[in-house]
């Protein structure tokens, strides 16, 4: 049986009281017609994302569910410190990745796993950015099976999403139902674009004299995520860049304004490393800066999130993850792993291929939930060709056993009835400061029995509360 | 601001200054062609060509009758100047420069944008057509409403009225051209009426038969008419006011950033043919021509613009 986060064999959880009170007076045809106010508003107001792979490019909702998951205030701090404490053994992991290496010499993390590494990039070597911060930005995918069992599940390192999504989630659940907010007190999210700004004002690069200019870059109106970035450079307050509003001037990366070039301090980018500079990555890149790299080690502007963040975060380091913190932090990881098995390792690699049908696959380098494989949900034919790929090419594969992940109910025709929850909370890193917003973005699958909350694969949304400390 | 933002600003309201333009068009040419013409496939080519749209229309259709005429300006995304594609234009740099707007401006385009192209995915037959006009009609108050109602009057308040002006200058020295020959005063004409058909067709497509009588007391003759449309600083879509509206944003912009420029320039001198003048003037220079260098003139205005905000490279 699966833990449901709203109510157990012995009622509903305490963190749900005062919900369950409220929606229990609640009437259904009232809360369809929130539901469809709520599409209605992230339509108008434009809070779509484009999927690739589809030939017609449409615009899509990623469907918002409108019962909040809620953790208790308790049950936050553990995974904040947890995330906290994550967070600074990935940015210690990288800046010794690319400078001294001393994991690798102690022998903790085999070297062939760094060497071999497409998100590995030799430019970043014997080189520190400003604050030594690689990962300004981490979005950690947290997993629950029980009360007090909380696992992560990757970390997301390099440019992680839905940030927008946390944001609106709240501003919408605040419009639908205001009596709520005064009726439970809520741990508030809406200081993340100030914070943000805030700490990648704190990353500015040498050059920077006076106060520091931030920008977002975005890969343009046809991504996936383009909302996010239009929102996020709005929320904030900077322009919102492409490739071909920049170029190189006196050793600075430089927007054109109406009123000629002005240099940038501080870059968000949220174009992949691949094609960040043509000069250094892919040659064919239309969406970056030529000689951006260049500029970044001379020290004329901050990349943020550093490039080659990757590493970090790959699923073959992942598996590495407990022993990274204990070798940086020197203390206990606070947040557990969940089991893998690297099948770039003969043994694993048998383990697995016998027992598929009970695990979940993903590539090392995957995301988005692209190319992976659930055991449990996939038919003879599905698992005979996923082994096939797997002999093909095993050190591009990871295998976890399938937890038994913790629902949340969703609201839908025939009431509540639960579905399967992530969690990805937001941390932001500057100098001498770790801050981590309250909650972050619920993803849920929709379909019954479904472990699968990603956007692109159907997943939606929910609002995250973390109750007030009492 | 970005000089891509500035440029996606100036074509978001141009292209929201078309839409309602052509829609106009449609409205009057739908209107007259019903009640009044003996020659309706007559009055259908001249609604495209005050649209500017001939070449492309001729290259898919072989006569000219309200149900193609409408369909190709309408909703054909062949045709870019469509009311759909001028709206999907419009929203496609609204979605660019976001940034730069209020969540009601955006909002507002990204409204108008999913109604109209719900609302044009087929063809409208039609005893739809006013209804739709309507929605066109209202869909654009309801920008401009929220442009008005929320936005900073800064430089990106500028950019946003140089695009609607730009355009309106266009498309009013456009609607009186084609129509010129019927204002022409000739020897026979002077003090007679004028072809009620075309007068009525030309001042419903800048959405003025109302104001004219108020302007002109309804004295309907073509000194009256081409003085209203082109030199009558109160008339929202005439020239003057026009050029007018594109000098004070220019001059705006240019005591914000501290610098003159040549597109400041050009708009001035375009202001002095204008200012001051007699319409008699214009018709002896010959109206023709001067309708031609005004469209000419608005286009290279546009076109420095573009360069001296920066808004391509």
């Amino acid at each position: 049986m699966h833990f449901n986060e709203m109510s157990d064999e012995a009622g509903v959880r305490e963190v749900y009281a005062h919900y369950g009170t409220w929606f229990d007076a609640q009437d259904y045809d009232h809360l369809h017609r929130k539901s469809a106010e709520a599409e209605a508003f992230f339509r108008r107001t434009g809070i779509t994302f484009n999927v690739y792979g589809q030939a017609d490019a449409e615009e899509r909702l990623i469907p918002f569910d409108l019962v909040p998951r809620i953790l208790s205030a308790k049950e936050w701090n553990k995974l904040a410190r947890g995330v906290d404490q994550r967070v600074r053994a990935i940015n210690a992991f990288l800046h010794d990745i690319y400078n001294r290496q001393e994991i690798l010499r102690a022998g903790i993390i085999p070297k062939h796993l760094i060497a071999e590494n497409e998100a590995f990039i030799p430019q970043m070597m014997d080189f520190t950015p400003p604050g030594s911060i690689y990962t300004h930005i981490v979005g950690t995918d947290i997993v629950r099976t029980g009360p007090d069992d909380f696992f992560v599940l990757e970390d997301n390192a390099r440019t992680p999403s839905g940030v927008s999504y946390m944001l609106e989630n709240r501003e919408t659940m605040l419009q639908m139902f205001p009596e709520l907010f005064s009726r439970i007190k809520i741990q508030r999210v809406s200081d993340y674009p100030k914070n943000l700004r805030a700490s990648l004002e704190g990353c500015a690069p040498p050059a920077c004299t006076g106060k520091p200019c931030v920008a977002v870059l975005t890969p343009g109106i046809h991504n996936s995520a383009y909302y996010e970035h239009s929102f996020l450079a709005d929320q904030m307050g900077v322009e919102l860049v492409e490739g071909h509003d920049l170029r190189v001037i006196d050793g600075r990366i430089a927007m054109r304004t109406t009123r000629g070039y002005k240099a940038i301090d501080v870059l968000y980018r949220r174009v992949d490393d691949d094609f960040l500079d043509p000069l250094t990555f892919n040659p064919d890149s239309m969406l970056g800066v030529p000689g951006i790299m260049d500029i970044y080690r001379a020290g004329g502007i901050t990349i943020a999130n550093a490039p080659g963040t990757g590493v970090a975060d790959d699923k073959a380091i992942y598996s590495y993850m407990p022993e990274i913190v204990k070798f940086y932090t020197g203390e206990r990881p606070l947040l557990r792993n969940v089991e893998t098995f690297r099948c770039s390792e003969p043994d694993s690699l048998a383990y697995v291929l016998d027992n598929l049908a009970d695990l979940v696959v993903k590539e090392v380098h995957g995301s988005g939930g692209y190319g992976m494989l659930v055991g449990p949900a996939a038919s003879k034919q599905e698992l005979e060709d996923f082994a096939a790929k797997l002999r093909a090419k095993p050190h591009g594969y990871i295998a976890q056993p399938t937890l038994s992940l913790s629902t949340v109910p969703i609201f839908t025709d025939a009431g509540l009835a639960p579905r399967h929850v992530d969690l990805r909370p937001f941390a932001l890193v500057s100098p001498g400061d770790i801050s981590i917003a309250p909650g972050g973005l619920t993803r849920v699958a929709l379909t019954e029995g479904s472990l699968v909350v990603n956007s692109s694969q159907g997943g939606g949304t929910k609002d995250t509360w973390v109750l007030a400390e009492e | 601001m970005l000089g891509k933002t500035a440029g996606g600003l100036f074509w978001m309201f141009r292209g929201l200054e078309r839409a309602e333009n052509t829609a106009r068009l449609i409205e009057a040419g739908f209107r007259i062609a019903l009640t009044r013409s003996s020659d309706p496939e007559g009055e259908w080519q001249s609604v495209i060509v005050t649209a500017a749209q001939q070449a492309g229309y001729d290259a898919k259709y072989d006569h000219y009758a309200s149900t193609p005429v409408v369909d190709y300006l309408l909703r054909d995304m062949d045709n870019p100047s469509s009311v759909r594609a001028t709206i999907k234009t419009a929203r496609d740099n609204a979605r660019l420069t976001r940034t730069a707007l209020t969540t009601e401006v955006w909002a507002a385009v990204n409204e108008a944008w999913l109604v109209l192209n719900d609302r044009l995915a087929h063809p409208v037959p039609e005893t739809e057509l006013p209804d739709v006009l309507d929605i066109i009609r209202r869909q654009s108050a309801l920008v401009r409403g929220a442009l008005y109602g929320t936005m900073l009057r800064n430089d990106i308040f500028d950019f946003c009225r140089l695009g609607t002006f730009v355009e309106r200058a266009d498309s009013t020295a456009r609607i009186i051209d084609v129509k010129y020959h019927t204002l022409l005063p000739s020897p026979s004409f002077v003090g007679s009426r004028m072809d009620n058909v075309q007068w009525e067709m030309v001042l419903r497509s800048v959405s003025a038969h109302r104001s004219f009588r108020w302007a002109e007391d309804g004295d309907y003759n073509a000194i009256n008419i081409a003085n209203f449309l082109i030199l009558d600083r109160r008339m929202p879509r005439s020239l003057s006011y026009c050029v007018h509206e594109i000098v004070s944003n220019l001059e705006y912009l240019a005591s914000q950033y501290d610098q003159d420029t040549p597109s400041l320039e050009m708009a001035r001198k375009m202001q002095a043919t204008l200012k001051d003048r007699d319409i008699q003037s214009i018709f002896d220079e010959g109206l023709h021509e001067f309708l031609l260098h005004a469209i000419r003139s608005t286009a290279e205005l546009g076109g420095q613009i573009e360069t001296d905000y920066r808004f391509n490279a």
